[in-house]
């Protein structure tokens, strides 16, 4: 039913995309309901962090099409033969609806934490300044920052700047939150504080990508998990498959640590 | 030591120094903001433009300040009068003065020089911060304006404190276009009294201040945030 497809925050088929003479995504496709915690494992160069960033078009995928909260994204053939954007403002109008996490977090040194997380909804979204900082500083207290709310992030922990990006891309209201292997940049003692965070948002049911190496963590969260080899989808499905009887070899070598 | 014509010559050293300060105001206030767009027109998507900012910066930061003082002052100065009708307009008293040519010259040299610094500072800030800004939905000249400049202009700020004092002590320059800065000043008194050393060292006096107040001014502007090194 069209009402309902409407409603998928993302629905996205056959994403292609190369660099080069290499082709890192071959065609991939992705549906995620609302309230869905999709995770992308695989091992390094399988594109699971490429086909992220192809959904928020910081990567311009070659090909595929892609439905971002129920807007069409419009893609015309560029003078390569490989897909463009038609319309930029459309592109950041999508983005900012995608709340983005970064591995090395990215916050903005030159402004505090308050001021990296209102900077979107008051700039972007045009929202009041006062309002948004009521959000912001909600969001720090729920990620446990919000004493550190004036502190510039160079002065922070890697485990307090990742926490503080996650407000940061929260703050925005996103349908679809996307992490890029949110703890991969952290030491062993701040992945837990990280973690937490993250298992918190998605017990409240909101709609998540994860790329990441925490094979725990992704079974534990999850309500779906996507294996990717070489650039395509290598098994799929709920994480007591993936990580409990795989049909792929591939697959439960890579999980079999975890197993056992 | 004589200084005693300090007091005699006390307005015409009071105006000395505002004409090297007004110089120096001209051109940093008229040169940084040429200098960010050459910067950025250097670093854009645009090849012509950007080969022509870079020639811009290539002559003016490749020849003698002084030597482009004097084409701007002889030559371009020689030409004016030819222009129809600007003889007679209310520009001329600007444009007929030496002051006007130190002013124009320094602006473009100063814009070179520090197009060149903020250049640098742009291509330093790390791709991802400039990355979280587009993927939070800024346009690309929201980027700029509130992510990827304030972040460059931040680091550049030691060396931009650096240019600012350059160009202070390129001013005196300006003497040998009939602005009487604080170097003519001195220069007058040496003619007039034969002293020759103590109007020098009220001169170097003078620019040391200064120099230490730019320092200062900086210092305060960087403490407001604080960026560990």
């Amino acid at each position: 039913m069209a009402g309902q497809e409407a409603l998928l925050p993302l629905d996205i088929k056959g994403v292609h995309k190369s660099y080069g003479p290499h082709e890192v995504l071959k065609g991939i496709s992705l549906r995620a309901k609302r309230g869905d915690v999709i995770s992308l494992i695989g091992s390094s160069g399988s594109g699971k962090s490429t086909f992220l960033r192809c959904i928020n078009f910081l990567e311009i995928p070659d090909s595929g099409s892609f439905v971002i909260n129920g807007e069409t994204i419009r893609l015309k053939p560029g003078r390569d033969g490989r897909a463009h954007p038609a319309d930029m403002r459309q592109i950041e109008r999508v983005r900012a609806g995608l709340g983005m996490v970064f591995q090395n977090f990215n916050l903005w040194p030159h402004m505090t934490v308050l001021e990296n997380v209102i900077e979107a909804p008051v700039h972007v979204q045009k929202r009041s300044r006062a309002e948004a900082v009521e959000q912001a500083e909600a969001l720090l207290a729920k990620v446990g920052l919000y004493e550190k709310r004036h502190a510039y992030p160079a002065f922070m922990s890697g485990g307090q700047q990742q926490r503080a990006s996650i407000a940061r891309a929260l703050c925005v209201d996103p349908a679809v939150m996307l992490f890029d292997e949110p703890t991969s940049a952290l030491d062993p003692e701040l992945v837990g504080e990280v973690l937490k965070v993250i298992r918190d948002l998605a017990e409240e049911g909101r709609t998540m990508l994860l790329v990441t190496h925490e094979m725990r963590f992704a079974r534990d969260v999850s309500s779906h998990v996507m294996f990717l080899h070489k650039g395509q989808v290598e098994e799929e499905g709920p994480p007591e498959q993936i990580f409990g009887v795989p049909s792929s070899a591939r697959v439960r070598d890579f999980t079999g640590a975890l197993a056992a | 030591m004589n200084f005693g014509w300090i007091v005699t010559y006390a307005d015409l050293l009071l105006w000395g120094a505002g004409q090297t300060l007004l110089l120096l105001v001209i051109s940093v206030g008229l040169g940084f903001p040429l200098a960010i767009g050459i910067a950025l027109l250097r670093l854009g998507q645009n090849r012509v433009l950007a080969r022509l900012a870079d020639g811009y910066c290539t002559f003016l930061r490749g020849t003698p300040l002084l030597v482009q003082l004097w084409l701007l002052y002889y030559g371009v100065g020689s030409l004016l009068p030819m222009v129809p009708g600007l003889r007679g307009s209310i520009l001329w008293p600007l444009l007929s003065q030496g002051f006007f040519f130190a002013a124009l010259s320094f602006t473009l040299n100063y814009a070179a020089y520090e197009a060149e610094v903020i250049r640098g500072a742009l291509r330093s800030v790390p791709r991802g911060e400039i990355e979280a800004a587009r993927a939070f939905g800024m346009p690309p000249g929201m980027v700029t304006r509130r992510i990827w400049l304030p972040r460059a202009l931040r680091t550049a700020l030691p060396v931009i404190a650096g240019g600012v004092v350059l160009q202070l002590k390129a001013t005196p320059l300006a003497f040998s276009v009939t602005v009487m800065d604080l170097y003519a000043v001195a220069y007058k008194v040496r003619q007039d009294t034969l002293l020759v050393y103590e109007p020098l060292l009220v001169v170097s006096l003078f620019f040391v201040v200064v120099a230490i107040l730019i320092n200062r001014i900086f210092r305060r502007i960087e403490a407001q945030v604080p960026i560990r090194r």
